[in-house]
């Protein structure tokens, strides 16, 4: 199955400043044992809410709303995309990320019958 | 005790829709325990190729490196769901099995008592303490060398693929049975065999230089892609395609493409792969008939597999190996993914690369 993880990080969603070189030096040992584990489809890390854009649709209506969003422990920092055999792999997995703040939501990619 | 380990494998290494309804009946009171099996289940999953190759490296055969393996899992299954998973549980499980392994040899040690491996305890022993250097450093080692063993010409196809899953894939016997819809029992005996040939064959788990090493990596790929084809052209059974052997293939491919990453061929069957597993959606009309090629809703066609697959034989290419084998039904592949309708085809590379494939095996 394919699931996405989605890094709501807190406060560091919406940093301007990129996280230590510490902090990414971490994350990166981590993503390349998940790569070398063939986990990982696809991994990507997002701008501040400040540079993102909103559209609500209303019936025939559609409104585009300008960041920063206000919801900050909502905000998603960043991606991944992973292929596992279970839900319970893909929260070892999580587990075992450096992260010492944040909650990171796990779900589920729909996919097609029989898959 | 045994029943209790193959158990608790069995419960994660679902390779088909698990059944939800068997969750349902469990008492509130147990949730705790199940969640902490759940937990060692997902962990098995995750290290137990790493903790066979790292053993079987020490004691010279599968079989055994497996036991020691589950004897850890066992231990486990006794002391997780109370005191609550370690830290670094890959780290305990394979600290774990690597005492019981030393106690192991030490004791085949005295009943045969030979003086030459005393050097060789010493330094197990060493290793042993110091067992989470030993994870970080070589663990990419030991585990291209159990594929190796696995995937090993002494051995017949059949067995090869019931191993490598077995061993290195981390499903059960009963799930290769039912993958491949043959008997439990048959899958048990080519495994049992499979582990006696490689023994008394004393097959090492290391990856081969020199001359040897391109034959052997074909039949490490040869294995991955025989996995692969059971599931997207099934040869038994009323599915014709299962697309949770594909995934296992392509994990495979993945993890060997990680290892080895300058040889080109690796990327070219992780190539041919992603593009072919792309398509699996569109394969099936809405009946379970299948849908040809050219007559496919491309749009179903998955774009991060072919994205994926595009990259893989980029490097593949790369690398020098556009001609290789399996890079050549990657490019031929390629060009049908490439194409946003059958109309665009570039049909006159496709009939290019068919000659040179023609020419390649001439």
């Amino acid at each position: 199955m394919r699931v996405l993880i989605m890094a709501k990080e807190g406060e560091q969603s919406e940093a301007a400043t990129a996280p230590t070189p510490h902090a990414m030096a971490e994350y990166q040992k981590f993503n390349e044992e998940l790569v070398q584990a063939g986990v990982v489809l696809e991994a990507g890390r997002l701008h501040p809410s400040s540079q993102s854009k909103r559209v609500r649709f209303d019936g025939k209506k559609r409104t585009v709303i300008d960041g920063p969003f206000a919801e900050t422990k909502e905000l998603v920092a960043g991606y991944w995309l992973w292929q596992v055999r279970s839900i319970d792999e893909a929260l070892e997995w999580l587990k075992r990320a450096p992260y010492e703040a944040g909650t990171f939501e796990v779900r589920e990619v729909v996919e097609f019958e029989g898959m | 005790v045994r029943s209790l380990s193959s158990r608790a494998c069995e419960g994660a290494l679902a390779i088909g829709p698990r059944n939800e309804d068997s969750d349902a009946g469990l008492g509130r009171r147990d949730s705790a325990v199940t969640e902490a099996h759940r937990a060692i289940d997902a962990i098995w999953r995750i290290e137990s190729a790493r903790l066979i190759a790292g053993l079987a490296r020490m004691v010279g055969d599968i079989g055994t490196a497996e036991e020691l393996a589950q004897d850890a899992l066992v231990a486990a299954l006794e002391q997780w769901p109370a005191e609550g998973v370690p830290e670094r549980p890959g780290a305990w499980l394979m600290g774990t099995a690597k005492h019981r392994a030393i106690d192991l040899i030490r004791r085949r040690k005295t009943l045969e008592r030979k003086h030459e491996e005393i050097g060789r305890e010493v330094e197990l022993a060493r290793e042993g303490l110091n067992v989470n250097a030993a994870i970080d450093d070589e663990v990419g080692d030991d585990l291209l060398g159990l594929i190796f063993a696995a995937c090993h010409p002494v051995l017949s196809k059949d067995a090869r693929v019931a191993i490598t899953l077995r061993v290195v894939g981390g499903l059960t016997t009963e799930e290769i049975a039912r993958a491949f819809l043959v008997p439990v029992a048959t899958i048990s005996q080519r495994i049992v065999r499979a582990k006696r040939t490689l023994a008394e064959a004393h097959v090492r788990f290391e990856v081969p230089g020199g001359a040897k090493r391109a034959a052997r990596l074909a039949s490490v790929l040869e294995v991955i892609y025989l996995i692969f084809n059971e599931g997207y052209a099934a040869t038994a059974g009323k599915d014709w395609v299962r697309p949770a052997l594909c995934e296992e293939a392509l994990r495979l491919g993945r993890i060997v493409a990680e290892l080895i990453p300058t040889e080109p061929e690796v990327h070219g069957i992780v190539a041919l792969m992603e593009i072919q597993a792309s398509r699996l959606g569109a394969r099936v009309g809405p009946f379970g008939e299948p849908v040809l090629l050219l007559d496919q809703d491309r749009a179903r066609w998955d774009r991060l597999l072919i994205r994926r697959g595009l990259a893989a034989l980029e490097r593949a290419e790369r690398l020098g190996g556009a001609l290789g084998p399996y890079a050549l039904q990657a490019a031929i592949a390629a060009c049908h993914a490439r194409a946003m309708t059958a109309a665009q085809t570039d049909w006159p590379r496709i009939v290019a690369l068919y000659d040179a494939r023609l020419a390649s095996t001439l």
